[in-house]
């Protein structure tokens, strides 16, 4: 390459450390102006604090959940029924692991580290989604997740592939090809018990009861108790409200539902002509605050899981690092005192 | 750039946005003295008819790549892994949105 570079200052303001820097109004109005075109903002790009703020906490959250989400359904690997079976839950707890690190790394875009972000989660200063903190008590929830849980992340995921941030979106794109896989082997699952015995049967509608509500909550509080909602729309980062996500999954799995043969559990769910969509009950909303607030049946127990995963863990950061850095000694090595200063 | 640089410039891999909201792609590669060198020489050979609206330069040397001879055992564990894949599973026709 004999490409010869030009001076031009004036032609690459970045470059040229002479040049005005932008007022906040400027910086502000040119933000605006992306997100007002519906165009993507970019780690590089200047952004209000809060927006910055908004985006750790929902990536995050995001991030925990897909990893805290591999406990629910890891239990059941080992008593899964058959080879087929046992492969199938195993290539989906090793994909949310895999969504767990491509929403980390969105969120390191944003200025925070992945230890951050996971004491974070060990101390309970960020959340998940309250989905996780119910057990598992039969196999049949294995396909009940993949159906109605799947199923909502993919009503809630599907939107946010054009969200407002860069990174958030290209992971959002990854997660949902991905996700079809989850939701259709939960479906298929439930239907090959639906096929079996009545006893089979019972255990598909016994779970569907459990989850159908827990399910709903995963869209977040109704409209007029989510204060965040109209800033987050006004931002681009979220495109829907969290009731208009919510209808729109309870569309979708009514005929789902009937085809499965399970009775979905809420005695007020008619279709209503008029709206061209279904009417339907509330969740106890009381029971998903409760949940939040860390009063779930398992939040104690998926928090203190992933804390022992991360202590249990804290050798191998640290040997592979001292790998890596050429400090690590060897067993025959007579310097085995530890004292934590390095050999110069 | 830490090191002496004699001889021939070093090469540079280029990776350039095409819109925001998409990836940064590999274009191509060039020969420069230094990073930001590079980068004014990337915008003149790979953005001359607006094709991007950021590039990433990277001195080649810092890239680790995968070996040609080992694709068939670094990929071969998810070639017999044919349930990771939506159409494994058998839903009804009629059943809909899945």
């Amino acid at each position: 390459m004999s490409v010869v570079a030009e001076p031009e200052p004036e032609a690459d303001p970045e470059a040229d450390p002479k040049a005005e820097p932008e007022s906040e109004a400027q910086l502000e109005a040119r933000f605006q102006a992306v997100i007002a075109r519906k165009d993507r903002i970019e780690p590089r790009d200047w952004m209000p604090d809060a927006y910055r703020r908004t985006l750790v906490r929902q990536v995050a959250q995001h991030a925990h959940s897909e990893i805290i989400g591999m406990q629910p359904e890891g239990s059941w690997i080992s008593r899964a029924p058959s080879l087929r079976r046992k492969a199938i839950l195993l290539a989906k707890v090793q994909d949310e692991a895999g969504h767990g690190l491509y929403l980390y790394s969105a969120a390191e875009t944003l200025g925070v580290s992945r230890q951050e972000l996971t004491e974070m989660l060990i101390s309970g200063r960020q959340k998940y989604s309250s989905i996780f903190n119910y057990p598992t008590l039969s196999y049949a929830d294995m396909g009940t997740i993949g159906w109605l849980v799947d199923g909502a992340a993919i009503c809630n995921q599907v939107p946010l592939c054009r969200t407002s941030f860069g990174p958030y979106g290209r992971a959002m794109i990854r997660i949902c090809k991905e996700e079809s896989f989850h939701q259709r082997q939960g479906y298929e699952l439930l239907a090959t018990m639906m096929r079996g015995t009545d006893e089979q049967r019972a255990m598909v509608q016994e779970s569907v009861d459990r989850f159908w509500w827990p399910s709903l909550m995963m869209f977040g509080p109704p409209d007029d108790a989510s204060p965040n909602t109209a800033q987050s729309m006004a931002w681009g980062v979220k495109t829907h409200t969290n009731d208009e996500l919510r209808q729109r999954f309870v569309d979708m799995t009514v005929p789902q539902a009937a085809a499965l043969g399970v009775t979905l559990p809420d005695p007020d769910l008619v279709w209503n002509a008029e709206r061209g969509a279904h009417d339907f009950g509330q969740p106890d909303w009381d029971e998903l605050w409760a949940v939040v607030k860390g009063n779930g049946p398992c939040n104690t127990q998926r928090v203190a899981h992933r804390k022992r995963a991360w202590d249990e863990g804290a050798w191998v950061r640290e040997a592979a690092l001292a790998f890596a850095n050429g400090t690590g000694t060897g067993t025959d090595d007579n310097d085995n005192d530890n004292d934590g200063t390095e050999p110069a | 750039m830490s090191g002496q640089i004699s001889g021939e410039w070093p090469l540079y891999e280029v990776f350039v946005r095409g819109k925001r909201g998409l990836n940064h792609v590999h274009v191509g590669s060039l020969h420069a003295p230094d990073d930001q060198l590079a980068l004014r020489h990337a915008r003149d050979v790979y953005t001359r008819r607006n094709e991007g609206v950021s590039i990433w330069v990277v001195r080649s040397s810092a890239i680790t790549a995968s070996s040609p001879d080992e694709k068939d055992p670094l990929f071969a564990p998810s070639g017999d892994k044919v349930y990771r894949h939506p159409t494994f599973y058998d839903i009804p026709a009629d059943v809909p949105h899945m």
